[in-house]
């Protein structure tokens, strides 16, 4: 105590006699020796002794965990090994995107799966966006009845589990449709809808389109997604050229009928050339054959998937769009603007920002719950890689960490792309 | 201009004329018609098709719901009795009543003691969930999981009662040892508790008899809706601590400690919850001891806490974030140290902050549950797909077991929510 006393008249002294450069030494820098309790007790010792009893303690954890592991995989006669991917799967998948027998490898039963979960999902993320908006926008209503009916659908779909609502259409799908002896004869039970699309027990079977003068194989898609694309930058270039004709002369030229002739007419053009006609489901035998089959259980899952993260969406679109303060309407509306130019100026804008993550979180939820197609036989990566792959082989961890790895990986990917999204949507304040 | 005027006035009213009603189209139900169901030809064509829409839904299930049979003894006795008409056939739910309730396997004499632990579940909770109750009520809170597990799963007094002893010893320890520093007490609480516990164990193997009071029932035998509602209560009170900590680990400044929270934290909201139940099936016994034989509920227990703690962590941890950085600071400038900072300056306010969200990853939670019946563990909706709908009497009820279980699961969550809202009017502490 006295000691530090002196020390800070010695420094006033200074202070005093050197003038303004006061700031120099004010007490001497502590000279006592290091001590074993400072490790705790000091602030500067105190995190890198936390830090290394935290590793300590994790490698003893991740030691013990590894030493029961090898200790179980050599009593059991186990190894870890990724072989069995090359050897023959040895079972069938009755809905699949790509070539795929019982011989083909695990391996490309894994890729079958990835190939089905990405379907599901994505088919699931436009449905339960469209479902999303609608609801969303609608509890907006003015109308009362409108807006209680979809406060009820969120209410309804957001607390019953997504696996019971999973299984309910499916059910729906396997004992409520007609199977298809019922679509045959002269006093058949059922008709197909509209003759074009069948609805039986086995799944649903609408119209595929097939090019008769074709190259074959996924060229003829190709094709017509390339002259999608270049549509897309053409109407893009009329909008572009449309902003600066408005910037130049104030009045905004109408590209309507431009942008539609753009759209269809490349498109068109090509599907004919390709011979594009359309192959309608037959009853032959016991079943329907050609056109497009979409098997029960994708629809079960695509179905429930869509309807269950829809009314979460709605909830985000609700409360994006609340969001917007009522004086920017009122601004907007100020300003001269129609309700829709102000809808689509001021408000969608600014409620995208507040609606696109949650949103996108969504959709990672739908990826991963689309996990959910074991409970109903769809073959994704969960059912194929983690069940029947898993089941035959034996291999519990390698398929366990080979699906875990596919999903972080889709996780991941997700999370990059909002991260990018945020930081162009950020405000950017100067 | 004045005297024309002056000459014009002949009869200057002096009384109000009473005000009369309103006419009928801008008043009473009417009007709120008008304004709410038929304010523009859009909005009326949208009140008929909802109208209509009610209608359908209606039509078709009153007469199903209130024309159906609670007595029969199967489907086909059930659907002699219809005739052809379309009926719910509830008997299903009470001839399995008890099924859907408790699992197939659980002794059924023993019913009783579950049904004990679950209405005392509501003692426990209520001094948590309302805080108007006496206080003296956390004492049933806090002792009631020992109670619940010695009444759900029997067995031998001693092992409930070593573990509770456990946790008496570490609180000694820490309350001694708090006044030096908070970790060394919290530590030392915790290693203290441990040992109790290692002591306990064997204690437990010694003072065991060999026929208990209660008779010990293996948790697989349970099943039903039990088995929900185990998991979930469990798995939530289990996840808290663990997420709180998570939360604040991935704050630290201490970057080894932030990596671990980190890379657990994304690893596990990563991967779908399936995975992480796979993984207890068939993956989590090759990480214990040889032979110490943890069983399924366990296993199932330890990743859904992981799982639910890892959303609970982010939860929390945005709720730290939303507090202003002047509530650190302050608690720094009052000389309070992190522990007393965390414990009395910025947890209480950043758990308020979120509990919508963690009320919402509980409700989630405890619909996620039901996933278990994928790994063929028989609870509500794995008894409904599995042992009824398998059975030759029941084959073929799907609506009425579902919906069964769609109104179990709607009533607990929307109740969850509902007072999640309650909680958050009642400590909405600023004046709006």
């Amino acid at each position: 105590m006295t000691r530090n006393h002196v020390t800070l008249k010695v420094a006033n002294n200074k202070v005093r006699d050197t003038g303004n450069s006061f700031m120099t030494t004010f007490t001497d820098p502590p000279t006592e020796s290091f001590r074993l309790s400072m490790l705790l007790n000091d602030t500067r010792y105190r995190s890198g002794t936390m830090q290394a009893i935290a590793a300590i303690l994790l490698a003893l954890a991740l030691f013990y965990l590894y030493s029961n592991l090898s200790a179980n995989l050599k009593a059991a006669g186990l190894n870890i090994s990724f072989d069995f991917l090359g050897s023959p799967a040895g079972y069938d998948i009755n809905q699949t995107l790509v070539d795929y027998n019982s011989q083909s490898s695990n391996l490309q039963a894994a890729i079958v799966g990835i190939l089905n979960t990405l379907l599901v999902a994505s088919l699931a993320c436009i449905t339960a966006t469209v479902f999303g908006v609608l609801a969303g926008v609608l509890r907006l209503s003015n109308n009362w009845l409108v807006r209680k009916l979809m406060a009820f659908y969120v209410e309804i779909f957001r607390n019953i589990p997504v696996l019971i609502w999973v299984i309910i259409i499916f059910t729906i799908m396997t004992a409520v449709l007609p199977g298809p002896r019922e679509f045959r004869g002269d006093n058949a039970t059922s008709s197909m809808f509209l003759d074009l699309f069948a609805f039986t027990n086995r799944g649903v079977y609408t119209p595929g389109p097939q090019f008769t003068n074709g190259f074959g194989g996924a060229i003829d898609w190709l094709l017509v997604i390339a002259v999608l694309l270049a549509s897309l930058f053409a109407t893009r270039a009329v909008a572009a050229s449309a902003d600066r004709k408005q910037a130049e002369t104030g009045v905004r030229p109408k590209t309507l009928w431009v942008n539609l002739a753009i759209w269809f007419v490349p498109v068109i053009v090509l599907l004919t050339i390709l011979g594009l006609t359309w192959e309608v489901p037959e009853l032959k035998g016991f079943n329907f054959k050609g056109g497009i089959k979409i098997g029960g259980p994708l629809i079960a899952l695509w179905f429930a998937l869509s309807i269950y993260t829809g009314a979460f969406i709605a909830e985000n679109v609700r409360a994006g769009i609340q969001a917007v303060s009522k004086g920017q309407t009122e601004a907007a509306s100020a300003l001269g603007l129609r309700s829709n130019r102000v809808m689509s100026l001021v408000v969608l804008p600014q409620a995208l920002r507040v609606i696109i993550p949650p949103l996108i979180s969504q959709y990672l939820n739908i990826t991963k719950n689309s996990s959910l197609a074991i409970a109903v036989g769809y073959a994704d990566i969960t059912a194929t890689l983690g069940g029947i792959t898993l089941n035959q082989t034996g291999r519990a961890i390698e398929c366990i960490l080979l699906l875990m790895l596919f999903y972080l990986v889709i996780s991941l990917v997700i999370s990059a792309v909002m991260n990018v999204y945020n930081n162009a949507m950020k405000l950017k304040e100067r | 201009m004045s005297d024309t005027h002056a000459q014009s006035v002949a009869f200057v009213r002096d009384t109000a004329i009473p005000p009369s009603p309103a006419p009928a189209n801008a008043a009473g139900p009417v009007k709120w018609m008008r304004d709410n169901l038929f304010a523009t030809w859009a909005n009326a064509l949208l009140t008929v098709a909802a109208i209509y829409v009610i209608f359908l839904v209606l039509s078709a299930t009153l007469p199903w719901i209130f024309g159906g049979l609670w007595t029969t003894s199967s489907l086909a006795e059930c659907r002699e009795v219809l005739q052809g008409r379309s009926a719910a056939c509830f008997s299903v739910l009470t001839d399995r009543w008890n099924q859907l309730l408790f699992g197939f396997k659980y002794p059924v004499d023993l019913y009783w003691r579950p049904t004990v632990a679950f209405v005392l579940l509501f003692v426990a909770a209520a001094p948590v969930l309302f805080f108007d109750l006496p206080r003296k009520l956390l004492i049933v809170t806090a002792l009631y999981p020992f109670i619940a597990y010695y009444l759900i799963w029997g067995g031998t007094i001693w092992a409930p009662l070593f573990a509770l002893a456990g946790f008496g010893v570490g609180y000694y320890v820490y309350s001694h040892l708090v006044h030096r520093s908070f970790a060394i007490g919290f530590f030392g609480g915790i290693a203290a508790a441990i040992i109790a516990w290692v002591v306990g164990s064997y204690l437990t193997g010694a003072l065991a008899s060999e026929t208990p009071f209660l008779e010990a029932v293996p948790s697989r035998d349970m099943g039903g809706f039990m088995l929900n509602m185990m998991l979930g209560v469990t798995c939530v009170s289990l996840s808290l601590p663990i997420g709180i900590a998570l939360a604040l680990g991935r704050q630290s400044s201490m970057p080894l400690i932030k990596w671990i929270c980190v890379v657990f934290i994304e690893f596990i909201r990563g991967v779908p919850l399936i995975t992480l139940l796979f993984v207890a099936n068939v993956m989590l016994a090759y990480f214990f001891p040889p032979g110490s034989g943890v069983d399924l509920f366990l296993r199932v227990v330890i990743m859904i806490t992981m799982f639910s703690s890892a959303y609970i962590a982010e939860v929390i941890r945005g709720g730290l974030a939303a507090l202003p950085k002047g509530q650190y600071e302050a608690a720094d400038s009052l000389g309070l140290d992190y522990p007393q900072a965390m414990r009395l300056i910025i947890l209480p306010q950043a758990l308020k902050i979120s509990i919508p969200g963690i009320v919402n990853i509980a409700v989630g939670l405890f619909k996620d549950t039901t996933l278990v019946s994928v790994i063929s563990m028989f609870d509500l909706v794995g008894m409904i797909r599995g042992p009824i709908l398998a059975s030759t009497d029941w084959n073929g009820v799907y609506w009425e077991l579902l919906g069964f279980a769609a109104l179990l699961f709607f009533v607990v969550c929307y109740g969850i929510s509902q007072y999640s809202q309650w909680l958050e009017r009642r400590l909405a502490t600023d004046h709006r």
